[in-house]
């Protein structure tokens, strides 16, 4: 395993190294909070940091696994197009923003606008998540063991919200539906790939778009 | 953006090192704003006693008349553009009233039992050496270093604001409403100093709490009163307090511990702070006030 000491290495080196490796395990130490750690990288390789992250931790990312032993702070795999990022404390705001595709697993709580403006990634929160999660979704799901807070999922487009717990309230146009045979697979799927013991695919509720605003309704004229 | 961090000590062996602590935290913090920095320290004056802690441009000139006007009524220490007067508890009236009438080149940062404030132009790392404030001891205390939107880049528009004895406020967001409710609060008889929001902020919280209200109480009105986008740090002559709006864009980290509660901006600022590994450490809820001995 190669290891980088965030208090000797520059930031900028070890992102330059990790994005060019191709394959092989790497161990970053002392992240001291950096901002923007793990981000752009392309290959299937393996990333452990030791301690907490700032800004932007594995945004961007492609195939890499990067496993973080410590919270992260906002925008946490914003716009991960493929690979896992996987949180063993909480996230900051927009962790999963615009993410296009793979694996976000926070075992703690996520707060304001996880996966806001989410393209296809999953999501799943061990914990709860923060108000404003999941505004104007497009595809990809979320699943949350805890509780959300308010206006979940405002503005929805077709991504999927499971949670297990309350919601304090569901934004504009989302609403709940129903848990067919096909949702509770995807959500045994979800909780096997981010390691969620102790719950079971019943005990979830899923919320989506009423598609109430995706054509504009006569009806509303005078309000403009 | 702007920068925020502060520090309430539990542990009274830490207050020797309040000022370096606090200190690495802003420094740590200073590419979050490059406009200019400030740190309150609170520190007890000796019994009977208060601090006035006042500003010049013309350090060398004023300071001396200031000297020499107040005829002994002050110990004076000096540090940099500021200068600390420590009176009789029954003369901080008189010596105000002297400054403001016959001193026009001094400014008065702060004055109360306990609190001292520091802030100038420049990077939190010139303006911590400049007032040697890592040298200094107390029990709590507040930094900011600033990118300025709301007012122009001076002393009087940095942060900490202090609108009333021991009081001191910072922020990090910009407040919408504040043209009004200073209106508001200029009819009520409150004087401001700046065109700044966040001395809006300062007085509103001043004014709640000269009227009967406790800090949380204060932090609480204000969530119905202020709009905008906040996150404040507020200090008073024993208290510690910190909240967000509700919307809860600007970033906050809290970290306690058995010897201290510590807040940053960004979980940087507290890196190097002793036993943080072990801290709790959480962000904290929208429109949620926390509070520590008020």
């Amino acid at each position: 395993m190669t290891e980088f000491d965030l208090t000797s290495a520059t930031l900028r080196e070890m992102n330059s190294s990790l994005q060019d490796a191709t394959s092989g395990a790497y161990s970053i130490v002392n992240p001291r909070g950096a901002h923007a750690i793990a981000c752009g990288l392309k290959s299937e390789i393996d990333v452990t940091i030791a301690g907490s992250t700032g800004y932007y931790c594995a945004g961007m990312n492609q195939l890499a696994r990067v496993h973080v032993n410590g919270s992260v702070g906002p925008g946490a795999a914003e716009n991960m197009m493929s690979g896992k990022l996987i949180v063993e404390g909480d996230a900051s705001q927009y962790c999963g923003a615009t993410a296009h595709g793979g694996t976000l697993v926070v075992k703690g709580n996520a707060s304001s606008r996880c996966g806001i403006s989410m393209k296809g990634v999953d999501i799943v929160v061990h914990g709860n998540i923060g108000h404003m999660s999941a505004f104007m979704a497009q595809s990809g799901n979320l699943l949350v063991c805890g509780d959300a807070g308010d206006a979940l999922g405002d503005s929805l487009y077709e991504a999927r919200l499971f949670v297990k717990g309350a919601v304090k309230s569901l934004g504009a146009d989302c609403n709940e539906k129903e848990m067919r045979a096909e949702h509770l697979e995807i959500v045994a799927n979800l909780l096997e790939r981010g390691e969620v013991a102790g719950a079971k695919p019943e005990d979830f509720k899923r919320y989506g778009s009423a598609r109430q605003l995706y054509n504009f309704n006569i009806d509303n004229v005078s309000a403009y | 953006m702007c920068g925020i961090v502060g520090l309430y000590l539990k542990d009274e062996a830490l207050k020797p090192q309040l000022g370096r602590l606090l200190s690495d935290m802003l420094v740590t913090m200073s590419n979050r704003g490059p406009d200019s920095a400030g740190i309150a320290i609170y520190s007890d004056a000796p019994e009977g006693r208060a601090k006035i802690t006042v500003q010049s441009d013309e350090a060398d000139s004023a300071f001396g008349v200031l000297e020499h006007a107040l005829n002994g009524k002050a110990h004076i220490t000096r540090r940099d553009s500021h200068v600390v007067l420590e009176v009789a508890a029954d003369d901080v009236a008189l010596v105000r009233a002297e400054i403001e009438a016959n001193h026009p080149a001094v400014r008065i940062m702060s004055s109360g039992e306990t609190v001292e404030i520091y802030k100038e132009v420049g990077l939190p790392a010139d303006v911590v050496d400049r007032f040697e404030v890592r040298q200094m001891s107390g029990s709590h205390g507040v930094g900011h270093t600033r990118m300025a939107t709301e007012s122009a880049v001076t002393t009087l528009g940095a942060h900490p604001f202090s609108t009333d004895e021991d009081q001191c406020l910072v922020h990090n967001g910009s407040l919408s409403n504040h043209n009004r409710l200073r209106q508001k609060l200029q009819q009520e008889g409150v004087k401001f100093e700046t065109e700044n929001d966040t001395e809006v902020g300062a007085a509103y919280f001043a004014e709640k709490m000269r009227k009967g209200a406790s800090l949380d109480e204060a932090l609480e009105a204000g969530i119905t009163d202020l709009d905008g986008f906040y996150t404040f740090v507020c200090g008073t002559k024993g208290g510690f307090a910190v909240v967000r709006d509700p919307i809860a864009c600007k970033p906050a980290v809290l970290a306690e511990t058995d010897q201290y509660v510590a807040f940053g901006s960004e979980y940087r600022a507290l890196v190097n702070l002793p036993g943080i590994k072990d801290a709790r450490v959480w962000e904290p809820e929208p429109a949620t006030v926390y509070s520590w001995g008020v």
